[in-house]
């Protein structure tokens, strides 16, 4: 990201009058003070649920987390309770787990295939591979909802025809579902990343690829030696992506590991906040156990990010 | 906590990292193998197999069976034709899932577009634009889920005494009566939008911003020397420069509004009338165990989608010929 910034206020232009140099001044102020005040609208939710987790459950029933600045009282109590305590609406500790054991795997399986996949699409030659290519890229948009209750049916019954057998059924439970969810994002995670790192791979100087061939590389080696070099800040991107959504999905680990165990810390926040019962107060410290981590990767490595969003939206 | 907690999930990670490891080298084995023989139509078929095989059975098949099953009744027993989409264009709350549905992919795309683009031309080339943007792409990084929960806190009422929510404060502070604004069909649903475009705009601001950067200073001068207003430039010169970014933040929004559905879930559960497509295929389908009709929503919310696809499909065609 370029950030040529300008000093906001230029210097008075040649053949100006007084009046135009004035509306020229306030303009900008008034663009300022708009812009100003968006920043403030959008950051405020955030910034009140973050004061209000620090806040004693009583205090958050009685009265809104602005009284903390005539009123402070600081408590690390909601948060012990929350990750630690065997009582109910505690230890979700096991679920920031569930979403760590899930997330890992969910990011690294698509975008390793993609990697792969979109070399083939980019630089090997064979027959029918636009068409692949512009398959793949429709697919980005069939809603994961189309998918859901047959893929769910896959892994607990297996695929059948009439009552041919044609795959077995996967016998998955307890912590083992898992596996389903992994199965699952990774899916759902293919295409666009075929699609981003495919939009990268093609833009490799076809010369080097040459050279490469000429000193007697193998395809799997240039993808090795030259081409995963090369596009590491994409890969990057394209993990952060992924990374983002695995983290903080909730549907997708809400079907395909349903269980108590297995639930990631979304699913338990998502059916919280859904029921708004028992333990409502807590909900801010556990909101933001489950919003810190994508936060601060989304922070540090806004970088990469912006520029993966870049190259799928702008170029696609 | 037991300490099995620990072990049963990060041994479930380490077996599972473990098999991956297996086979990608086997897969990489595979490919040099046909690499030395210079088959390079091997070669792509062990490149493409995993990505293409997952695609199959975790997209493209599903996708065909779920087109199969809204014809069928709901426990997939027996075959109903087009019971499951004369339901859903006739029952009334089927109907107000489609209205409702139809709000949001209309407002949402365009006032998060419309409101980003405002932002990104105000901080353009304004000192500390890196830290505006920063604040307005935020809510990007926090899921759907807290995202309603921050928004559940803004929003809520209590019936008598001091407020708790934010807006409801701010009415009491103004002298009005607190409101209890998730259940007041059908402004709720413009309050669940409020949640999406808190989030969208920043990605288009973004984006939008980018392309702003894109747009020749000489032809912007230019116009100015010529006489044009601001607000001239900005809608005969700066619009129609970053023309197409604007359309793909739109169609990306678009999108991801139509598939939105967990701030529905957490924040109404798709009650008092807020019930959107994404959100409904998923109750009928786990909860109330009707596939037919599960299936069946899906099946319009991919109508809905398949517009689009061609469009984009065409347009990455038509820049592919341009690039040649």
């Amino acid at each position: 990201m370029s950030t040529d910034a300008q000093a906001p206020e230029k210097p008075a232009r040649i053949g100006e009058t007084r009046g135009e140099r004035l509306r020229r001044v306030l303009s900008s102020r008034a663009a300022s003070v708009a812009a100003l005040i968006i920043a403030i609208l959008w950051t405020i939710p955030t910034f009140g649920l973050f004061i209000s987790s620090f806040r004693p459950e009583d205090d958050i029933r009685e009265s809104g987390w602005w009284t903390f600045f005539t009123d402070p009282s600081f408590t690390l109590d909601t948060y012990n309770y929350v990750l630690y305590s065997d009582s109910q609406g505690g230890g979700l500790i096991r679920n920031l787990i569930n979403t760590i054991v899930i997330t890992i795997p969910g990011v690294l399986i698509p975008v390793a295939f993609a990697a792969m996949a979109a070399y083939a699409l980019s630089w090997i030659d064979f027959k029918g591979r636009n068409l692949l290519y512009i398959s793949i890229f429709a697919l980005q948009v069939v809603p994961l909802q189309m998918a859901l209750i047959p893929l769910l049916s896959f892994f607990s019954t297996g695929l059948h025809i009439g009552s041919v057998p044609i795959t077995p059924e996967w016998n998955l439970d307890g912590v083992n579902t898992i596996v389903q969810v992994w199965i699952a994002h990774s899916i759902f995670g293919l295409p666009l990343a075929i699609f981003l790192l495919h939009n990268f791979m093609r833009e490799l100087p076809s010369d080097v690829m040459e050279a490469a061939r000429i000193d007697g590389a193998s395809h799997s080696q240039i993808f090795r030696k030259v081409v995963l070099p090369l596009v590491t800040p994409a890969l990057a991107s394209i993990g952060i992506f992924q990374f983002l959504w695995v983290w903080n999905d909730f549907l997708v680990g809400r079907t395909f590991a349903p269980g108590e165990a297995t639930r990631p810390l979304t699913a338990v926040l998502g059916d919280m906040a859904g029921t708004w019962g028992f333990g409502w107060t807590r909900l801010p410290a556990a909101a933001f156990i489950a919003i810190i981590v994508p936060l601060v990767v989304f922070l540090l490595l806004q970088r990469y990010f912006v520029r993966g969003l870049l190259a799928g939206s702008v170029k696609g | 906590m037991d300490i099995s907690d620990y072990t049963d999930r990060f041994g479930l990670l380490a077996v599972g990292l473990v098999a991956f490891l297996a086979i990608l080298m086997a897969l990489y084995g595979l490919a040099e193998l046909a690499s030395r023989r210079d088959r390079s139509r091997a070669v792509a078929f062990v490149f493409l197999a995993p990505a293409v095989l997952f695609l199959l059975v975790g997209l493209v098949y599903p996708a065909v069976r779920t087109v199969i099953m809204s014809f069928f009744s709901g426990d997939g027993s027996e075959f109903v034709g087009l019971d499951n989409y004369a339901w859903a264009v006739s029952d009334p709350d089927a109907l107000q899932i489609l209205v409702n549905t139809a709000l949001w992919i209309v407002i949402v795309p365009l006032l998060s577009t419309a409101l980003g683009l405002l932002y990104a031309v105000l901080i353009d080339g304004r000192r500390g634009e890196r830290v505006f943007k920063a604040l307005v792409f935020l809510p990007m990084g926090i899921s759907f889920v807290g995202a309603a929960i921050i928004w559940k806190f803004v929003y809520q009422y209590d019936a008598s005494g001091d407020q708790i929510g934010l807006l409801n404060q701010l009415l009491v502070w103004l002298g009005a009566d607190p409101v209890n604004w998730l259940t007041e069909s059908p402004w709720n649903n413009f309050l669940l939008m409020v949640v999406l475009i808190w989030i969208e705009v920043g990605f288009a601001t973004v984006v939008l911003s980018a392309a702003l950067k894109g747009v020749p200073n000489e032809i912007v001068e230019a116009a100015r020397i010529d006489g044009a207003s601001p607000a001239e430039i900005f809608w005969n010169v700066t619009v129609p420069s970053i023309r197409s970014a604007i359309v793909v933040v739109a169609v990306t929004v678009f999108i991801a509004t139509l598939k939105l559905f967990d701030i529905v879930r957490a924040m109404t559960g798709g009650h008092y009338d807020t019930d959107v497509l994404a959100h409904n295929m998923v109750e009928q389908a786990f909860r109330l165990n009707n596939d037919g009709r599960g299936a069946t929503m899906a099946v319009l919310l991919f109508l809905l989608v398949v517009p689009v696809v061609i469009y984009q499909v065409r347009n990455m065609r038509r820049q592919e010929l341009e690039a040649r």
